[in-house]
């Protein structure tokens, strides 16, 4: 029946782009225009080292979130994709290492790295999809430090311990994207670009399928569907919010060494992803956010409270615990119970409005 | 070992044309030519039994994992930080007794008795729910590895090594002749390092009598089967859940002894040893003893003469094996399938 319905739904009336505007909810528009408009009155630290940084890594935590929420398959290799997008702009674009860095042509460099960090995804995702569950953890850790440890020691190609400096965004449209309010910007559109990208994957017949792998590869076996070919291709996909997080991010910095992909930030992306929860893209950028205002401004908590500045990690590590252990689907999670309690009746228990 | 040779004889002939070449390596006098090719015999013989000690120091903290994980299927990614505790408390009741080998009962004790806690706190409340033990864990880690930081702080810290055990001991490996007199010479090596390696062989060994040829290794063991039936048949399986979880908590806290007195305690050796055991038991199969010996040889070795001979990429090689593993045989080499 819906099937019709669709199909011989006449053309839209003239006023189709106010329906169209109301049918997304408020707080969209909301999120929206303040994002939209924060440059008015943000300062340059908020806007470059708070919501750049936010959105970059809300993009690494998003891939995370793909294969961990839709596909069921917590990779901890995210870091190490978006290192190796990274590495290689760094490397075949222009840097302060002029005998390694190649110096092509950004038109040529950035979709080049992005198209090794896919490949190098596809290998993780080929090499982790031979398990499952606890074991993609484990072989995804194993296959991050490694990463770590080749980059630190080969000289060659990846300059070593101390990796490239002076990697720089291209002056394009003689726009210098360094500055606070175009990284913002720039920082904006591609985590924008990344969420709607995801969100539409979720509904299209592939995320749908990934999901029906999530939940019962073996009924999606019989069904035809061929379960490895759709995981190792979620991995590809997810390594290009994760691709472009690491282009970002070694431009935010200006530099990028192997302390940069080590295991602590690998863990790291897993607990802005858990923070956040897996359940829905968005939380990847709301952990994000809270971790990025846990790391800026823990150090004058601490100091206020008493305690030494060193004592981040305890803080965050804590943090996490007690999500994990109260709230395993994150922030989301406690606020879709929360909805579903203020919907619930207190006299039936049953969902108020329902029948 | 006959039906393998009968089944596959090409293989076997490789086998053991590779054994026959490196006992050939091992006692015989290198060849100028030899020498000329890929170094000296002594620092051969040297990486090849740092390897194997190694492996021995990886074995005692994988052990502990792989039992832990084939019983109750958790992950305990805190296990690299239960090494590092065992190896400070060592360190501290070796320094304040004077005596060494009282550092391993205590290491042994407390970080057992954390065990338990872990168990009964933690695991025990999120029975079957791996993705979150997993990521507990995680969290736990996170937060021991700073308690300790904080604690301890960054500095290394090396447990000494009684004077009995000090010193290099003559072993009965050739490794060259001398050019005046035609004497041969015969490699020197930590005594320690020796010791240590023959205690974990002998523990590895008790193990795997106490799983295979005792009572309680028989509940271990129909608990690694099916554990939902060994409790129906009226066994505290939470009992033994919580005994084990002891043990390979126990284990990983003598092995921070024992590398604390390898090499040093220091902050991110859990992560390193946590990486290590990893790839063990990736490599010799999830839940296997004997399969957790072998990775921790073959990882141990590859590891050194990784380090000996090409020194940049001692990692990668490490990492080429886990690869080679998956993509060949991905439950592990001594895993069942």
């Amino acid at each position: 029946m819906a099937v019709f319905e669709t199909r011989w739904q006449p053309a839209r009336p003239a006023g189709g782009w106010r329906e169209w505007v109301e049918k997304i909810p408020i707080g969209y528009w909301a999120v929206g225009i303040i994002l939209l408009i924060m440059p008015a009155g943000a300062s340059d630290f908020v806007l470059f080292q708070i919501f750049g940084w936010t959105f970059i890594l809300g993009m690494i935590a998003l891939s995370l979130m793909l294969l961990g929420g839709y596909g069921g398959m917590v990779s901890l290799a995210q870091m190490s994709v978006a290192g190796v997008a990274g590495y290689m702009v760094a490397i075949l674009g222009d840097s302060a290492i002029t005998d390694i860095s190649q110096g092509w042509p950004w038109f040529v460099a950035i979709p080049l790295a992005l198209v090794i960090a896919v490949l190098f995804a596809t290998v993780t995702g080929w090499l982790a999809v031979r398990t499952e569950g606890i074991y993609t953890i484990m072989i995804t850790l194993a296959i991050a430090a490694a990463f770590f440890y080749f980059c630190r020691q080969n000289y060659t190609v990846f300059n070593g311990f101390s990796g490239f400096n002076g990697v720089l965004p291209p002056k394009l449209f003689g726009v210098d994207w360094r500055g606070p309010k175009a990284f913002y910007y720039l920082t904006l559109f591609w985590a924008a670009v990344s969420y709607f990208a995801v969100v539409y994957l979720s509904r299209a017949p592939f995320g749908l399928a990934l999901q029906g792998v999530r939940d019962n590869p073996r009924r999606m076996a019989a069904l035809g569907y061929d379960v490895t070919a759709h995981r190792v291709a979620a991995y590809a996909f997810a390594a290009i919010p994760a691709g472009i997080g690491g282009i970002l991010l070694t431009w935010q910095s200006a530099q990028i060494s192997p302390g940069t992909v080590g295991i602590g930030p690998a863990i790291d992306v897993l607990v802005i992803a858990v923070i956040g929860g897996m359940r829905r893209p968005v939380g990847a950028f709301i952990g994000a956010f809270i971790y990025v205002l846990f790391k800026t401004f823990a150090l004058d908590v601490l100091v206020a409270l008493g305690l030494s500045g060193e004592r981040f990690q305890l803080l965050i590590g804590l943090g996490f615990l007690l999500i994990v252990f109260f709230s395993p689907d994150g922030l989301l999670g406690l606020w879709d119970r929360w909805q579903t309690s203020l919907r619930r009746d207190p006299l039936t228990g049953g969902e108020r409005g329902a029948p | 070992m006959r039906a393998f040779a009968a089944r596959h004889p090409w293989w076997t002939a490789v086998i053991a044309i590779a054994a026959a070449v490196l006992l050939m390596l091992i006692f015989l006098v290198w060849p100028q030519w030899l020498v000329a090719g890929i170094g000296r015999k002594k620092v051969f013989l040297n990486a090849l039994f740092n390897g194997i000690t190694l492996g021995g120091l990886y074995f005692l903290v994988a052990s502990g994992f792989t039992l832990i994980f084939g019983l109750m299927r958790n992950v305990n990614l805190a296990h690299g930080s239960l090494y590092l505790l065992g190896g400070y408390i060592g360190f501290f009741v070796a320094e304040w007794t004077g005596f060494w080998l009282l550092a391993f009962p205590a290491a042994f004790l407390v970080v057992a008795l954390l065990g338990v806690v872990l168990q009964v706190v933690v695991f025990q409340r999120m029975e079957g729910q791996d993705l979150r033990q997993t990521l507990v864990t995680i969290g736990i880690s996170i937060v021991a590895a700073d308690l300790m930081l904080w604690a301890f702080g960054g500095d290394f810290y090396n447990i000494g090594t009684p004077s009995w055990l000090s010193g290099p001991m003559e072993t009965f490996f050739v490794t060259g002749v001398k050019r005046s007199s035609g004497d041969l010479i015969f490699l020197k090596y930590p005594l320690v390092r020796i010791v240590i390696f023959a205690a974990s062989v002998g523990i590895g060994v008790g193990m795997w009598l106490l799983l295979n040829r005792t009572r309680i290794g028989m509940l271990v063991r129909a608990g690694v089967d099916d554990s939902a039936m060994l409790s129906a048949t009226g066994a505290r399986i939470n009992l033994v859940f919580v005994g084990v979880f002891a043990f390979g908590a126990g284990l990983a806290g003598v092995a921070g002894v024992v590398g604390g007195t390898f090499q040093s305690i220091a902050p991110g050796e859990d992560i390193r040893f946590l990486l290590a055991s990893l790839i063990v038991v990736i490599v010799g199969g999830m839940g296997s003893i004997p399969g957790a010996a072998l990775g921790a040889l073959m990882i141990g070795l590859a590891e050194q003469f990784g380090s000996v001979y090409f020194p940049t990429y001692a990692v990668v090689l490490t990492f080429l094996i886990m690869v080679a593993v998956l993509a060949f045989r991905p439950q592990g080499l001594m895993g069942r399938a």
